[in-house]
């Protein structure tokens, strides 16, 4: 058991690496190389010296204000700062002379003299920089009392602050004294702590890139404040990231959970289970109390970045909603009875086989959860292929990134993304389509961000004014909001531009790509039916501002696509990936740093789940069940007869089981009657069925149709290994233990032998090498390779013995890449005068996906419910203010909601989440889906809104539904 | 005196306006908020969005900036501005005598204005006139070796 490990120093450099090229100097006598740029603080760090310091952190640059990190170079006046000296050839330096400590002595004991002494009562106390760095310079004495300061002058809550209090004027109230802000729900800012290093100010601009915070006022009346005047953190442009609370080196910026629960003694390495980005976070605990996230810095997903979701919304792992015990009834008119795991288990079995005789081995099978394992998701899918003996699995990629597998398998010959985010860094031009990073990709957006203030460009292609197109100190060079349902007609006329114009990069398509293919597609693609003039009127995309698009992206420099579920979630999805492909062949956008077709991927694993066989139609390593040589594999490995016939796709299985031939299904960590469109179909579908089995964290909506309960462990529990948009599998560590008493991956194994399996896994690290002994991508993939490497990016076999960052690098997998024309199909979902406007649905920062997680966090005090975004002019036409409930009905359904009046939507068009069950957003979806995945088209639905009174019929009667469902008998009873 | 005397509250027109005069200019903040100073006697808060957004700044960004300079305000001062410097060669020849004298005649802290609106007192640090401290500074006249009988007089001729 590797549960513990920290392989890497955890040491704060002070400033950034730099990559120039390598300077040798003497720091205290000890040789030291390294690249030119270089601070001589980071040098003297490498060769094992640390210069005392404040302001600095290598998060951020160097800004040289505090004078503690002051030095010695010999041949040189002065005593300059460390931290913003660069490195030079044959430099001498000396951190120890009688002037410098003397200066350091006599820093800090200012700061000291303007900060409450109540180290012993502070929240920060033992992981206090200021304190740590009073010690280093040897500080025995402050001769500056009394005199101003900011303290609090009650000295409330704590002794030493009593005698901060003798140290003031008698009597007098202090006027600089400044309140603790509480505002945010997870970290305090106590302004009387605070040293004005300006650390969080900075790691605001530089690392989150959202300027929420500066510094007011001037000299000793300096304080950090959040957004204005009247502003606190929550008011403020705060995104809660948490990069200030980081860098904070006090307790001025300090979570909530470390003054309440003590400063971590111990952390352990593991991986975010929300979005795709998948970030390394370390998380620090006493005992197996988990006292905070923190980003790690050697992540390289994130790079010790982090959003409010994974740094702090992880209160949902031990929400008292949480069902830490299974549960059986016969039907779903009854209420739930608490049983012991064997009864459950046997329960379930006693069920499946039953079905099995009656209906057949074809009438059941599994959902496997993008937000479980990689270990586990393969056990889901060996589940229905080695026990139940079908091919009936399926996963949530089907309604989110299905058609990104099909289209870059089509053109590439790999079903991924080409690149690893450290590219960003490389990228000139960002072209970002049906995606909203800084809302569903955070940490991603932060990374963008920097490159775009480093003067690169933005193309954003989306119907709504995302905060990519604008926000401080970022623009985007073209926004084309576009009409929903028309991507592929504006990113075809991207291509008739470039084709046309003669944009295109001949050299790399002669050389990487099949010429004759692309000439046929440059036949067709340079039709005027395709040029953006013809198509403006369709896609409302001004031709102009498409045109100017098209030529930045072609000549601009390093070309990078960035996309997500506005591409995939359409009729066309597949057909717009494939446009995407064809563009970046076109322009020689891939293979290298800074270009590439890169899917931001929703859930933590989708990637991975896809990777392990969860389609019906394909075994891990995304080979098609038809092969007899693939199944021969997996026959060898798993004793079994693997059935040659494709299985069941969701909305297969639900049509199957509403016609009554599907009748028993297995679903882990994941909501389909929330989260699937067409609500109604959905809730048919499950209610004929005689046994469904959910495993979950809690009693979701899905359960309410379910017969058998299986408690689920959260990511703090189990270990395994997740697998990012980048291909990047990273190491799940078991954090504590299960607190429903087993891991996901062994309620699986228990199922399946209950059903008479003989499953005899005791670690997921074995259930990994039968991954890597039968999928050629990952042969080269161990848990000790991972614990060496930190994370590896597959492809990793024999050739790749650490990975693949950059795929296509001399050639495509597939071997030439492959052109495909990319008809414009119209959606048969038309808007007409019942339903005249179009729904487009997203995310929001603060909650994610259906927020079984962080609606029960304290996220939901930034959205506490799904708001509908129309723009002013469809507003005053209904008679609509912003605030009014609204009814908003499709062919399909109708739930109602609040209304956001914005010019964020284009008149016509408006938005909405689907974070709440209560609004139900997919009850109004509809049932068309991507012609090639089946990936439903939540992206466009015909709608009308109409004022409303309050929550529909539907509404009211899917809460009594849901209330009678989740009744629970305990176990006396 | 000063040379404008502000006909109205300031709008949201009025700021867009002053902003638009700096559309394209490099370093457009602090010209834009000394136009406003000047047009309105002060900034008002409301303008600090408006200006970030013409700008592509934050709330935040603008509010640092402004709160950096004392001299930009965030409500009216009173019809007349007066400027006792305390910087040390004005201290060392007496200014503070000078201020304790002037605040309490007119029963004012630093930056307060009197109850009718007439005037406010306000510390500066260093008028460039060191050879002829104690020096202040009465609406735009400067005044050196001052007492608290020239800037008394000085202020009702202002007046």
């Amino acid at each position: 058991m590797k549960d513990f490990i920290i392989p890497w120093d955890e040491k704060d450099m002070g400033t950034p690496a730099k990559s120039g090229k390598p300077v040798s100097l003497s720091i205290d006598g000890i040789a030291v190389s390294v690249p030119a740029g270089t601070s001589v603080m980071r040098a003297a760090a490498e060769a094992g010296i640390t210069v005392p310091k404040l302001c600095a952190t290598d998060s951020v640059e160097a800004f040289g204000s505090c004078r503690l990190c002051v030095v010695e170079i010999e041949g040189r006046r002065g005593t300059p700062a460390s931290c913003t000296t660069p490195v030079h050839d044959g430099m001498v330096v000396h951190t120890q002379s009688s002037k410098v400590k003397k200066i350091r002595k006599g820093v800090m004991e200012l700061y000291v003299s303007d900060h409450p002494l109540d180290c012993l009562t502070c929240a920060a106390n033992g992981d206090c920089e200021l304190q740590d760095m009073a010690g280093m310079v040897g500080l025995r004495d402050v001769r500056y009392t009394p005199g101003e300061n900011h303290y609090d002058p009650s000295g409330t809550g704590a002794r030493s602050q009593a005698e901060a209090r003798l140290r003031m004027p008698e009597g007098e109230a202090n006027p600089r004294y400044i309140a603790k802000d509480t505002s945010n729900p997870y970290f305090t800012y106590d302004p009387a702590k605070c040293i004005v290093c300006s650390r969080c100010v900075r790691a605001c601009e530089e690392v989150q890139g959202t300027f929420a915070l500066t510094i007011e006022g001037r000299g000793f009346e300096s304080r950090v404040s959040a957004g204005g005047p009247q502003d606190d953190f929550l008011t403020s442009d705060c995104v809660s990231c948490g990069a200030c609370v980081q860098a904070c080196p006090t307790a001025t910026l300090q979570e909530k959970s470390v003054a309440e629960l003590g400063t971590p003694d111990r952390s352990v390495v593991t991986t975010c289970a929300y979005c795709g980005v998948g970030c390394s976070f370390k998380a620090e605990l006493n005992g197996d109390e988990l006292v905070r996230m923190v980003p790690w810095k050697h992540g390289k997903a994130n790079r010790g970045h982090s959003c409010v979701k994974g740094r702090f919304a992880y209160g949902y792992a031990s929400h008292p909603d949480r069902i830490m015990k299974p549960m059986i009834r016969d039907s779903i008119d009854e209420p739930w009875r608490q049983v012991e795991w064997a009864e459950a288990l046997a329960f379930a079995a006693t069920r499946l086989k039953g079905i099995r005789e009656q209906y057949g081995r074809r009438s059941m099978g599994v959902i496997t959860s993008s937000r479980c394992t990689n270990e586990e998701t393969y056990l889901v899918q060996k589940l229905t292929r080695a026990v139940f003996l079908n091919n009936n699995t399926d996963t949530c990629a089907r309604v989110c990134h299905s058609p990104t597998g099909y289209g870059l398998g089509q053109t590439f010959g790999t079903s991924a993304g080409t690149q690893d985010f450290d590219s960003v860094e490389k990228v000139d031009v960002a072209l970002v389509i049906g995606a909203n990073p800084t809302d569903g990709h955070p940490v991603f957006a932060s990374r963008l961000k920097k490159r775009l203030r480093q003067g690169a460009k933005l193309i954003v292609i989306d119907p709504r004014r995302i905060d990519m197109v604008k926000s401080a100190h970022i623009e985007a060079a073209h926004h084309l909001p576009l009409t929903p349902g028309t991507n592929v007609a504006v990113v075809t006329a991207l291509g008739h531009v470039i084709v046309t114009e003669g944009l295109y990069d001949e050299a790399f398509i002669r050389e990487r790509c099949d010429w004759d293919e692309f000439q046929a597609f440059a036949e067709f693609v340079s039709d005027k039916r395709h040029a953006p003039e013809s198509t403006a009127l369709l896609t409302g995309v001004n031709a102009q501002e498409l045109r100017a698009a098209a030529r930045l992206f072609a000549k601009g420099g390093n070309g990078a696509i960035y996309y997500g579920l506005g591409v995939t979630e359409h009729s066309q999805g597949s057909t717009t990936v494939m446009a995407l492909a064809n563009l970046a062949m076109m322009t020689g956008n891939i293979g290298r740093d800074g270009v590439g077709v890169n899917p931001l991927r929703g859930q933590n694993n989708v990637q991975g789940s896809c990777d392990m066989g969860s389609f019906p139609h394909e075994l891990p390593g995304y080979r098609h069940v038809k092969g007899p040589e693939v199944r021969k594999i997996f026959e060898d490995a798993w004793g079994v007869s693997i059935d040659p016939e494709p299985g069941l796709r969701i909305p297969n299985m639900l049509d199957a089981a509403v016609e009554g031939t599907f009748k028993a299904l297995y679903c882990q960590g994941e909501d389909i009657l929330q989260s699937d469109p067409d609500t109604h179909h959905v809730a048919a579908g499950l209610k004929a069925m005689e046994c469904v089995i959910v495993h979950d964290l809690f009693l979701n909506e899905t359960a309410n149709y379910a017969h058998v309960f299986l408690p689920g462990s959260s990511f703090l529990e189990k270990n395994g290994t997740f697998t990012n948009a980048e291909r990047r599998i990273n190491k799940v560590r078991k954090v504590m233990a299960p607190k429903n008493g087993y891991e996901d991956w062994e309620v699986t194994q228990m199922l399946a032998n209950a059903m008479g399996a003989g499953w005899a896994y005791t670690h997921p690290e074995q259930i990994m090498a039968e991954i890597a002994a039968t999928t050629p991508s990952f042969a080269g993939v161990t848990y000790d390779r991972l614990d060496e490497l930190g994370s590896i990016q597959w492809p990793c076999n024999e050739e790749h013995p650490e990975g693949t960052p950059l795929m296509h690098v001399d050639g495509f997998v597939r071997g030439k890449g492959r052109f495909i024309v990319t008809e414009y199909v119209a959606t048969d979902e038309k808007t007409g005068p019942r339903f005249p406007l179009l729904l487009t649905t997203g995310r929001i920062l603060s909650q994610y996906n259906v927020g079984a997680q962080t609606r029960r966090t304290e996220n939901s005090v930034w959205h506490d419910q799904d708001e509908l975004e129309l723009h002013p002019h469809d507003a005053e036409n209904r008679g609509l203010k912003d605030g009014d409930w609204v009814r908003l009905a499709s062919r399909t359904g109708e739930t109602t909601l609040r209304a956001k009046v914005t010019d964020r939507v284009s008149p016509g068009v408006v938005y909405t989440t689907f974070h709440h069950p209560d609004t139900q957003a997919n009850v109004v979806t509809t049932d068309f889906s991507d012609w090639a995945t089946n990936c439903p088209e939540y992206k466009v639905t015909a709608v009308q809104v109409t004022p409303s009174n309050g929550p529909t019929d539907w509404q009211e009667d899917y809460n009594a539904q849901a209330a009678q469902a989740r009744r629970i008998l305990s176990a006396a009873e | 005196m000063r040379q404008h005397q502000p006909t109205h509250q300031p709008t949201a027109d009025d700021i867009a306006g002053l902003i638009a005069r700096h559309a394209g200019t490099e370093g457009p903040l602090l010209p834009i908020l000394h136009d406003i100073q000047d047009a309105f006697d002060h900034v008002p808060q409301m303008a600090l969005p408006l200006i970030a957004e013409a700008l592509n700044l934050t709330v935040a960004e603008v509010h640092g900036v402004m709160s950096f300079y004392h001299d930009f305000r965030k409500a009216p001062a009173g019809r007349l501005v007066v400027k006792i410097c305390r910087a040390e060669a004005c201290q060392s020849m007496g200014a503070n005598a000078l201020s304790e004298a002037v605040l309490g005649k007119l029963g004012l802290d630093w930056g307060g204005t009197t109850r009718d609106g007439g005037v406010t007192v306000e510390p500066v640090y260093c008028l460039g006139l060191c050879a002829c401290a104690p020096a202040a500074m009465v609406g735009e006249k400067l005044i050196g070796r001052a007492s608290a009988d020239r800037l008394e007089a000085a202020m009702e001729g202002a007046a």
